[in-house]
């Protein structure tokens, strides 16, 4: 007989995505579900969707959702958490949402160590409005609001949100990882479902950093825009975890936090 | 039996919000409304429910999405420009029909104006403030006991309507201390079905304004558009003081409607046949009232703490042919009942020359 060895997430809704053809939404989306099922959390996740191209993600996903404000999903998240500890409310934010219109929602949630979980896609541009200039734009690089590439004494210099947060005491799990392959989309995943675990743990706050392609506004092809991250991006942005409190490391190393050492 | 209390209004409208079952709240602290941020930081954890004392007063109206969201009663309170700050909120929550009470203590503006009660948030208020198509239903006290009781039937209204409600008050009322009877702590709640509260065994509730295929919006909006229309059709309320004889109508709400009621009562005693109409929902706004009115007298006179808000509301109720006038404070500063008597003395005059 033959065996099933890929299909469609559980979580996952059976639709189309408004995600351009390439994007990194699409694999996240694909990815978030699979932690929804492996954890079985299906019924008690909350897509918290925010204003960018991610806008409506909460279509794809079989989980109660809620649209918040441009830059808002960490407030309207803490929110329902406070109100219902039983739910776990996850965000799905861009660079321009989390890191610019949204930047005080995302520092204060995380100084609070509220007990959600924030999945920042950072592709260095503004996707939905056109391909504008985000606060994570590289220096030198083209965006339709940077005529021959960001310029640093107007422009001034990308924000590392995760290196920014790890300075504050109250995350639990900061990490970033990238979709340029397939071996770093499979540690995403696995962060993914870690920053989930720390939730169920209620350690606290996560947010999980994915640097992502966006062919369409980086004007390449799928396959370049991807070597456009593993090349250039990550040289900006380089990978792995910047903050792992000792209850998450336990928990990543499988290890029970109360049991005696 | 119930009990009777002297009570400031800031902390009337807080316990007000605990009666009604309000289970979260956040707010950012500015004057003239700090009191209920801070009785509700004691009171709201002591009986096991929410408080935070957010970043921002778009973080608290954020939060008051997410709150309502889930299905519980939530609040904030703010004062004017807060109260700015959280249109985008209210815009979102109207849109997405996320039940939710804001209450605004308005103080003097525009800008950072000054701390002294006013009445200037009228139109942000009573006319939208946020951007796009929505209506907010307005509750106006014009006393502690209303304060409570008024913060509770917005509670009750937002519910009803699936709707941000608000409570507009000037900080002299907010900062005024009065007798309250403490009413019946609320017990009964209506079922939110289409809440966040997980999808299990059920198909998942989604909360949205946005609606990616433009052919479809315009029905959503007319939903909405139509929820307005029974809100103006039921939930219309004002108190009339002397008006079955009136000759000349005083228009006032909260504290400017105290000193109208005083104004009123000594004009009688000078043979001016006075009366006073108090708007206690601003959006409803009692337009038919006000029209009837108009059909039998001649003289109308807006007592508010602005530059002139809800006089163009008066003025649209009763057409071009009834005389409308405007007697204001503004920039923080009160209304004395003498000035509004002045007023309907010159007015009185004026028509007894007629
Ligand atoms: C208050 C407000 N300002 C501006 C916009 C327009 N807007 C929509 S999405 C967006 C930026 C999205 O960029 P990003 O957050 O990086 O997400 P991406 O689309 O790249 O995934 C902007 C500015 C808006 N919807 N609301
Ligand atoms: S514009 Fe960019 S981020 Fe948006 S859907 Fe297209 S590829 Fe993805």
């Amino acid at each position: 007989m033959d065996k099933v060895i890929y299909t469609k997430p559980e979580a996952m809704e059976d639709r189309f995505t408004h995600y351009c053809p390439g994007c990194g939404h699409s694999t996240i989306t694909r990815l978030i579900a699979e932690a929804l099922d492996t954890l079985k959390i299906q019924e008690k996740a909350v897509c918290v969707s925010s204003i960018g191209c991610s806008v409506s993600s909460y279509y794809y996903f079989k989980c109660d959702g809620l649209e918040a404000a441009h830059g808002r999903a960490p407030a309207v998240a803490t929110a329902i958490k406070r109100c219902r500890p039983e739910l776990y409310p996850f965000t799905i934010q861009g660079d321009g949402d989390l890191a610019a219109i949204g930047t005080a929602e995302t520092v204060h949630a995380s100084a609070r160590g509220e007990n959600i979980v924030l999945f920042f896609v950072n592709n260095a541009i503004y996707g939905m409005t056109g391909g504008q200039m985000a606060p994570t734009t590289l220096v030198g690089m083209n965006s339709t609001s940077t005529p021959g590439g960001r310029k640093t004494d107007t422009a001034g210099y990308p924000i590392r949100v995760c290196e920014m947060l790890a300075t504050l005491d109250g995350p639990a799990y900061i990490t970033r990882v990238s979709l340029h392959n397939p071996a770093n989309v499979r540690k995403a995943k696995k962060a993914i479902e870690t920053a989930f675990r720390v939730q169920m743990a209620g350690l606290g706050l996560s947010l999980v950093e994915i640097l992502s392609p966006c062919p369409i506004s980086w004007k390449l092809e799928p396959t370049n825009a991807l070597k456009f991250i593993e090349e250039t991006m990550i040289k900006q942005y380089p990978l792995g975890d910047f903050k792992v409190i000792d209850g998450v490391k336990a928990l990543i190393e499988g290890v029970n936090p109360c049991s005696p050492k | 039996m119930s009990k009777k209390v002297l009570m400031v209004g800031n902390v009337a409208i807080a316990e007000g919000a605990v009666l009604a079952g309000c289970q979260a709240y956040f707010g950012y602290p500015i004057t003239p409304q700090n009191e209920i941020l801070e009785h509700l930081s004691k009171r709201l954890p002591e009986l096991g429910r929410v408080f935070l004392q957010t970043e921002s007063e778009l973080a608290a109206i954020s939060m008051v999405i997410g709150a309502g969201a889930t299905g519980v009663r939530a609040m904030t309170s703010t004062s004017s420009p807060g109260f700015s700050l959280q249109q985008e909120g209210i815009s979102y929550m109207a849109g997405a029909q996320i039940p939710g009470v804001i209450v605004n203590v308005m103080r003097g503006g525009p800008g950072l104006g000054n701390i002294g009660g006013a009445q200037g948030d009228y139109f942000q208020a009573v006319k939208g403030g946020g951007h796009g198509d929505y209506r907010i239903i307005n509750l106006a006290p014009a006393s502690v006991q209303e304060m409570m009781d008024l913060t509770m039937l917005a509670f009750e209204l937002a519910d009803k309507y699936r709707n941000p409600t608000f409570i507009l008050v000037d900080g002299f009322l907010g900062q005024a201390m009065e007798p309250v009877i403490i009413r019946d702590a609320v017990t009964k709640f209506p079922a939110k079905p289409w809440a966040i509260t997980g999808a299990k065994g059920r198909p998942k509730n989604l909360l949205d304004s946005f609606e990616m295929n433009p052919v479809n919006y315009p029905s959503r909006v007319k939903k909405l558009l139509d929820k307005y229309e029974i809100i103006r059709r039921n939930e219309v309320r004002f108190e009339g003081l002397l008006l079955e004889d009136a000759e000349i109508v005083v228009v006032a709400y909260g504290s400017a409607s105290r000193s109208a009621m005083s104004a009123v009562k000594l004009a009688r005693t000078d043979g001016i046949k006075a009366g006073l109409l108090r708007p206690i929902t601003l959006f409803p706004f009692p337009e038919k009232a006000l029209r009837e009115l108009s059909l039998r007298i001649q003289a109308f006179l807006v007592a508010e703490l602005s530059g002139g808000q809800m006089i163009e509301d008066v003025r649209l109720a009763v057409g071009l042919d009834c005389e409308v006038d405007l007697v204001n404070r503004y920039a923080g500063v009160p209304l004395p009942a003498e000035e509004i008597l002045e007023s309907l003395r010159g007015i009185a005059l004026k028509q007894r020359k007629n």
